[in-house]
């Protein structure tokens, strides 16, 4: 138990939607979801459009609030309604499908507001800390662009350095290479996969197939809310128990 | 690469061959030759004519006090006024945003003189202030709503994941939406805002009629001692004319400069 990061015990979260004729239902988007993982543990979701994967990535944290269920990010409880939600947001990074940069702060101001602000750390201090991300993604040149100025791969990269700015220990990635065109989508993956090589906590929402055979240590397919399988890539692109995995596999690959 | 769609709301005036750019006809642009075309009367007026309006000039400066008094302390005040209404319009708290949707609906539907009257004589039956003070209340709780109703499809034109990324990151709601979402807005705001403030100079001139002797007020006094109706309010013409249209340039070269400053 010691060693999980996150750990989501039969999370349930419902919305309420209108159908088109009028009458509001109930839409199970994660259905009696249980999953840990471990510390290091480089966990890829997949499965088809509107199974759930973002609603419950954006549960771990509290992006959106479960219906029932729990959930735990370092020993602390997300969903508790009396939990300090910022104190946990501190701890989780989240890398999203349109980058989502502040387009009216340079590109080092983008980086440094939340340390700056949330840790009360000093602002050469961060400045310093925000550089040295830059070069790790290799965007160091780039510290005083705004984000309109760069293309979609280094705003991508730049979102994941401001994320990696407040020492996280676990990082969320919604469909992080979706937006991008496709010459761009392997300089995000490159640093993503350092990232993984570097032992952090990663939980990752990709259509790139190719990408989660290479740097997942376990790949989750679901399916209508519900976790359909789960197993190292091997087990599930090569030795799959589940029809709806390998139907599934059969429409990406 | 994916465009992120923001700003829906405004309309971007393309390189096309057929509108002109605004400032394309340099010296003789429509702004410049009323802008300039105006001064030029008033002071030739005033030069070669100075008898009345020389006289009626030197009569007018405590009301172009007054009027910028009105007008800048209102501004001053709507703007205020405008920026918790378009926060409250946007709040999830029920109570806060019933309050905010209500005035808005309220003020917007009853004109502003009616307004002027009645926090003039009807409420100064319960309390009473003097014609100026009642007159800038009157103007910044108008304006207010009308602010506020900008602010708010300013702040509902940033996109959702502004507020996602600011949350994502540790900061809490009242800090992403001053560090992050007000300064979006003011930028998106600032062209529906110049528009109020130039409307709110003009409509400043409906003060008159709370004895507040503002620059129309003055005219009036001028006027009926002299009889010299045409001469004033000709003049009077002339120098609102001048002052909407300088406040219209400034406001037009601030949002160049927010444009390139961002
Ligand atoms: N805020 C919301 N309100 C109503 N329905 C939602 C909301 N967010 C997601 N859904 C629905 O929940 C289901 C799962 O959505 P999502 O988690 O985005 O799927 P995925 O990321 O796997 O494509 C979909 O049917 C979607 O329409
Ligand atoms: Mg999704």
């Amino acid at each position: 138990m010691q060693d999980n990061i996150v750990v989501i015990k039969n999370a349930k979260k419902t919305f309420h939607v209108k159908s088109s004729d009028g009458s509001r239902k109930l839409l199970h988007a994660v259905n009696n979801v249980s999953l840990e993982i471990k510390k290091g543990e480089v966990v890829f979701v997949i499965g088809p459009s509107g199974s759930g994967k973002s609603t419950l990535l954006r549960c771990v944290n509290r992006l959106e609030t479960l219906t029932s269920g729990e959930i735990l990010v370092d020993n602390k409880s997300v969903t508790h309604p009396e939990s300090d939600i910022r104190e946990i947001r501190e701890e989780v990074g989240m890398v999203f499908q349109q980058f989502n940069l502040f387009p009216h702060l340079t590109v080092l101001k983008n980086i440094t507001l939340s340390p700056i602000t949330v840790k009360k750390i000093s602002r050469e201090e961060a400045e310093k800390n925000a550089i040295a991300l830059l070069k790790r993604v290799g965007l160091e040149e780039k510290k005083d662009a705004f984000p309109e100025e760069l293309s979609g791969g280094q705003q991508q990269r730049v979102a994941i350095a401001r994320s990696l700015a407040m020492n996280p220990k676990v990082m969320l990635f919604d469909e992080p290479t979706s937006a991008l065109d496709p010459e761009m989508v392997k300089e995000v993956l490159d640093v993503m996969l350092d990232l993984a090589k570097e032992g952090m906590t990663m939980m990752i929402v990709s259509h790139e197939m190719g990408f989660a055979r290479n740097a997942a240590d376990t790949i989750i397919l679901m399916d209508n809310g519900e976790i359909v399988e789960k197993g190292t890539p091997d087990q599930i692109f090569n030795n799959s128990t589940e029809e709806r995995t390998r139907q599934f596999l059969k429409h990406v690959l | 690469m994916a465009e992120i769609k923001r700003n829906t709301n405004k309309i971007e005036i393309s390189d096309g061959l057929l509108i002109p750019d605004r400032n394309e006809n340099g010296l003789f642009s429509a702004w410049r030759i009323s802008f300039f075309g105006a001064l030029l009367i008033l002071l030739g007026l005033i030069v070669f004519s100075p008898e009345p309006y020389f006289e009626i000039i030197k009569f007018i400066p405590d009301g172009l006090f007054n009027t910028f008094l009105v007008t800048i302390s209102s501004i001053f005040f709507a703007m205020i006024i405008g920026l918790f209404t378009g926060l409250g319009r946007i709040s999830r708290n029920p109570l806060i945003n019933g309050i905010a949707n209500i005035y808005v609906e309220v003020i917007r539907g009853i004109p502003l003189l009616v307004q002027l009257f009645y926090i003039y004589y009807a409420l100064g039956k319960f309390i009473q202030v003097p014609s100026i003070i009642a007159a800038i209340i009157a103007m910044a709780v108008c304006y207010g709503a009308y602010i506020g109703e900008i602010f708010r499809a300013g702040i509902a034109s940033i996109s959702k994941g502004q507020m996602e990324a600011a949350l994502s990151l540790g900061l809490s709601r009242p800090q992403a939406i001053r560090k992050i979402i007000i300064p979006q807005t003011l930028k998106v705001v600032l062209p529906p805002l110049g528009n109020e403030f130039i409307a709110l100079l003009k409509d400043s001139s409906l003060v008159s009629i709370l004895a507040v002797a503002d620059i129309l007020r003055r005219g009036r006094e001028f006027a009926s001692n002299s009889f010299q109706y045409f001469e004033t309010y000709t003049l009077i013409a002339l120098i609102y004319l001048v002052l909407t249209l300088f406040l219209s340039r400034m406001v037009g070269i601030m949002e160049e400069r927010m444009k390139n400053a961002r």
